[in-house]
């Protein structure tokens, strides 16, 4: 049995589940914790060697022990020491990579913005004390640490109540935001932060935008590499003696201590007075601080200086039984005999890396500090400040008065000077910005340029002299920290020597990516996978380093460390996404008639945001079956489509005719109200960006109508336009399409529909013209009507209300009841314009097709400029042999084409020649009224290529088709005025 | 993400923007008398500095107004922010805008709210 509880921590209160097995726990405590306390030396197995692997260290920075969480909060994967006991848990040691619980709702995520003056990053006493002294300076704080408690490093000290007591005033003071079980997961632009707060079942992801930011993340205690040092049993000693100090958990009863600096024998002191029997405790260093080795010799210990590990030597259980411990000179090299020394915990310390991964992020270097035998940040922004262990200071007190005088200064600077309101009106439009007003903008907008200050900014100074535990009586006591990566000797087995445990990667790894020419850490990185697991080298890195300079004989800062990108800490897929997800993906728009369709089984499409009814199947009517009975009804008799995701802008204002005439390919200018006309968008560069009716309202505004889900681009173009290039036009654009819902009214009875549903209206064909807008009562609501045609037949578009939509079309669907009226979706309407060779943005565009290559020269006005007109002069806009618009009738009338098939010449096939595309299908269908199938396409120079057969392939088939004139149906244009 | 002084609204969320290249583009006056390179230059090519850029910014979920915005490519630093264009009054020949959607006729050439 290793590992007990010491009586002096709390009683267990539950049970959790480890593996099946019932595991005592205190709740609240790590699971760590609670394994520890019940001698659960093996938690999980390595990744690829498939050696065990136990607790290693505590907190966040865990390289061991990997648990996955089943139950009641599943997990896929988590260090054990951040994973809290509670009734009920069940966890399983992890072997290799995460793996989703099976049979579990997805966890829960939410996002959050949040805006504050001052954010502090870490609770232990820099952060609390900075985050108490920015309140008091009246700033709005947020602080957000990792643990369920604060406290940071130092818990389990004598500053716990003194934490818990300020945390807890913190959280009730009003602009304090205290977010425990937070990690600040990124460091981004202009004092942008993301934070991942854990809580239980849900995550929640914070956006934080911070004036200022304070870094008080501590620090992170690593090991140093010898043979077989991945032995369940060997932990770290800082890790080690807090579980007894926090959790009154003694990891085990025998204990070998082997440091390079006073805070490793003040660990082993802690050991000793939490009940274990401290069989050895060796320094590499030749000379310890007297003070901590004096606190040894009192309780009976004897440390043993230019002493380390050389290797652990296993139990029958797997775990460790013995050190062999042996004389190491400054390098690590061990000389001489060992000893072996048998225990059940090997506590190891290489030191302590200050938590830098957001101070890096936020612009800072990282230099290596001898006194520290650590990388320090240095070289921050302005905007950012590091303080405490995280700045390299390890008395607590040095810390916490660090903390204070930089949450002070932060808040100071975050609140002053006073933020003048930004003045529009004395910068010219279109003027220079060298001269625009650039006071009032927040310093945050510069957060990226390191400053001169030194990492330590706004008035706290460079980083106290290494310092002992408060414990400890005065500095002269101490002494420096050595750098200490790897014991190695002569009889070394380099494969044994793991330096991630987590990626089961070694020295011999190192060792073989060097000899392979890579000379860089980041190199050596990829190639050992080293820094790749879990906790992402937070506790190997600096070990990882210190190797690869010793070998490559260079020194820390020349070989650093790899770059610490954000995310800092796993953040889960479910949290990224939050609530986006299921219905709430994208925004779901129906029309008004939505409960109509639904009543009447349509079948529905996709179309943008816009779920539009696709076909209303009759029976077993197939869709094939229904769209040819929709189509003969439209072309026949009547039929009806809900059209009210057609987008709807409204452009007015003084200058709306001359803004229109400039964007569109027509003269709209001279339209007159009551009149509509067809018109082509395109963007500067001549390709065709929407195309859609123009209506001229009776008060002289216009009605421009784009392909159902591009209103918004539409809008955004004409915004762009009127604002940017032409300020001095007056006029006003907003999108109407929700407002007003349409039906349109198909074929050659819709006349009579229309003269049931509005008999104040005239409707002959002589007051009533193609291509007029007339506005008055449908239905007895009212309405505009639009004589434009998507299909070449006689058409009604009723504009209503939207309120009245469903009103309205059901009065259509009544009043055309007796003549056989048919509602249409979206296909047969595809149908019915692809027959007239009408194209849809989308379908027959794709951003690289001008109106030239649609055969739509007819639209474009000869007379004035339009945007994109210059550009279809262009030498590559203008060649003759671009992709042209043709009809396609495969030679089999019973063949549908792909949409999307290329276009070929020859048929393909051994010996013909490698084919070449020469474009390829846009639209296809099969056609009631021609009786075949038929397609639209873009074929090179396909205008001077009707009557020539070229194949369509699609996959392993290709098709013979015959190139035809786009327009299959009613060329003479007779039909539309019924 | 960046945080962008809308000339309107004060500084904003990135996400709240749509980027709008390289600011103090005019489109040509007569682009018919431009040759095709020249054209192609208006098209096509942009200045990519390493340090301070003028570009253009569209506050599309604020205030859907556009705007320039002076940015340093390298640190990312923001030194000002102007509207793009504004709405000036009518010419004296033209007299006051009267459409009833117009909701900035009023605007004096000294600038105003909106």
């Amino acid at each position: 049995m290793t590992g007990r509880r010491t009586g002096a921590g709390p009683v267990p209160d539950t049970w959790i589940l480890f593996d099946g097995g019932e595991v005592p726990a205190v709740a609240g405590e790590p699971v760590s914790a609670a394994l520890l306390a019940a001698g659960v030396r093996t938690v999980c197995r390595g990744i690829r060697t498939g050696r065990p692997r136990g607790v290693v260290g505590i907190g966040t920075g865990e390289p061991g022990a990997q648990v996955r969480t089943e139950g009641p909060d599943p997990r896929p994967m988590a260090p054990a020491t951040r994973v809290e006991a509670r009734e009920g848990l069940r966890v399983s040691g992890l072997a290799g990579y995460g793996r989703l619980p099976e049979q579990a709702p997805a966890r829960g995520g939410d996002a959050r913005w949040a805006h504050c003056d001052v954010l502090v990053v870490g609770a232990g006493p820099a952060g609390i004390a900075a985050a108490d002294a920015a309140r008091a300076e009246g700033a709005r704080v947020i602080i957000a640490d990792e643990a369920p408690e604060p406290g940071g490093d130092a818990r389990g000290g004598g500053r716990d109540a003194w934490a818990a007591a300020t945390w807890r005033a913190l959280a009730r003071a009003p602009d304090v935001r205290a977010l425990a079980r937070t990690t600040v997961t990124g460091h981004y632009d202009h004092g942008e932060h993301a934070a991942l707060e854990r809580r239980g079942r849900d995550d929640l992801l914070w956006r934080i935008r911070a004036r200022r930011t304070v870094l008080a993340t501590g620090s992170t205690e690593r090991p140093f590499a010898f043979q077989d040092d991945d032995l369940p049993g060997v932990m770290l000693a800082g890790a080690a003696a807090a579980y007894v100090r926090r959790h009154g958990v003694l990891p085990g009863e025998r204990a070998v201590v082997a440091g390079c600096h006073d805070e490793a024998l003040w660990a082993a002191a802690a050991l000793h007075d939490g009940g274990a029997r401290i069989a050895a405790v060796a320094d590499a260093r030749p000379r310890t601080g007297s003070a901590a080795r004096e606190a040894l010799r009192r309780r009976g210990v004897e440390v043993r200086t230019a002493t380390s590990v050389l290797r652990a030597e296993a139990g029958a259980d797997g775990g460790v039984a013995a050190a062999l411990l042996a004389p190491v000179g400054p390098d690590g090299a061990a000389r001489g005999e060992p000893v072996r020394v048998p225990c059940d915990l090997l506590a190891v310390s290489g030191g302590h890396d200050p938590a830098a991964p957001l101070a890096v992020q936020a612009g800072a270097r990282l230099r290596w500090s001898a006194p520290h035998a650590a990388f320090l940040p240095e070289g921050l922004p302005p905007t950012t400040v590091c303080v405490g262990a995280a700045a390299g200071t390890r008395d607590a007190g040095a810390a916490e008065e660090e903390g204070r005088a930089a949450g002070a200064a932060a808040a100071r600077a975050a609140l002053g000077p006073p933020v003048a309101p930004p003045d529009p009106v004395h910068t010219g439009p279109l003027g220079p910005l060298a001269g625009a007003p650039v006071g009032g903008l927040p310093d945050v907008m510069r957060s990226r340029g390191a400053s001169a200050q030194g990492h330590g900014g706004e008035g706290v100074g460079g980083p106290a002299a290494p310092a002992t535990p408060a414990a400890s009586s005065g500095s002269e006591a101490d002494a420096p920290a050595m750098a200490l990566f790897c014991v190695t000797g002569p009889g070394t087995d380099a494969a044994r020597v793991y330096v991630d445990l987590q990626r089961d990667a070694a020295l011999s790894d190192i060792r073989a990516a060097i000899a392979a020419g890579m000379d860089s850490i980041e190199l050596i990185k990829r190639h050992t996978t080293i820094g790749t697991g879990p906790d992402q080298g937070r506790t190997c890195g600096t070990v990882a380093s210190g190797i690869t300079a010793h070998l490559l004989g260079r020194t820390m800062d020349e070989v650093g460390g790899t770059t610490p990108r954000p995310p800092y800490a796993p953040v889960p897929f479910t949290a990224l996404a939050g609530r986006a997800r299921g219905d709430l993906i994208d925004p779901l728009r129906r029309t008004p008639m939505q409960p109509w369709h639904e009543a009447h089984g349509a079948v529905y499409e996709d179309v943008g945001q816009w779920r539009r009814a696709r076909y209303y199947p009759r029976g077993r009517e197939d869709m094939h079956a229904a769209v040819l009975r929709e189509c003969t009804a439209a072309r026949t008799g009547v039929a009806a489509l809900d059209a009210s995701t057609l987008g709807k802008i409204v452009v007015a204002g003084r200058d709306a005719g001359t803004f229109l005439d400039r964007l569109y390919t027509g003269n709209l200018s001279t339209l007159k109200p009551g009149r509509c006309r067809y018109g082509l968008l395109c963007t500067a560069d001549g390709m065709v960006l929407d195309d859609g009716v123009i209506a001229r309202l009776p008060d002289g505004a216009y009605l421009v109508s784009t392909t159902s889900g591009n209103a918004e681009t539409v809008l955004d173009h004409m915004e762009e336009w009127s604002q940017t290039e032409w300020p001095e036009l007056c006029v006003h654009v907003f999108n109407a399409t929700d407002a007003w819902a349409v039906v349109s009214l198909v074929g050659p009875r819709s006349r009579d529909v229309m003269r049931r549903l509005a008999p104040g209206m005239d409707v002959s064909q002589e007051a009533f013209r193609f291509m007029d807008l007339r506005e008055g009562e449908v239905a007895g609501v009212r309405a505009r009507v639009l004589r434009v045609s998507f299909t070449g037949e006689l058409t009604f578009e009723v504009n209503v209300p939207s309120w009245y939509g469903l009103a309205v079309w059901e009065a259509a669907m009544d009043a055309g009841a007796d003549l056989g009226i048919t509602p249409y979706g979206t296909e047969t309407m595809h149908v019915l314009r692809a027959e007239k060779g009408f194209i849809v943005v989308g379908h027959e565009t794709d951003g690289s097709v001008t109106p030239l290559d649609l055969g739509m020269d007819w639209a474009l006005s000869r007379t004035k400029d339009f945007v994109g007109k210059r550009s279809l002069r262009r030498p590559d806009t203008a060649r003759g042999d671009r992709p042209q618009l043709v009809g396609l009738l495969p030679e089999d009338p019973g063949t549908v084409l792909a949409e999307g098939a290329q276009l070929i010449g020859g048929a393909p096939g051994p010996g013909a020649p490698r084919a070449r595309s020469q474009g390829w299908v846009t639209s296809s269908y099969d056609s009631a009224a021609l009786g075949r199938s038929f397609a639209l396409g873009l074929l090179r120079s396909g205008r001077a290529r009707h009557g020539e057969v070229v194949h369509a392939v699609h996959l392993d088939t290709a098709v013979p088709v015959r190139v035809a004139d786009p327009v299959f149906y009613d060329r003479e244009g007779s039909r539309k005025d019924g | 993400m960046l945080l962008i002084p809308c000339p309107w609204c004060g500084p904003r969320d990135e996400r709240e923007f749509r980027y709008g290249g390289q600011a103090h583009i005019a489109y040509p006056a007569d682009p018919e008398a431009l040759d095709d390179g020249a054209w192609a230059d208006y098209l096509f090519v942009r200045d990519n500095p390493a340090g301070p850029y003028a570009e253009r910014w569209f506050h599309a979920s604020g205030c859907r107004s556009w705007c320039d915005v002076e940015r340093d490519t390298v640190d990312y630093t923001v030194t000002g922010s102007c509207p793009t264009g504004a709405h000036p009054a009518a010419g004296p020949d033209e007299g006051p805008c009267v459409s009833p959607y117009c909701v900035r006729r009023a605007v004096p050439s000294t600038g105003g709210t909106r």
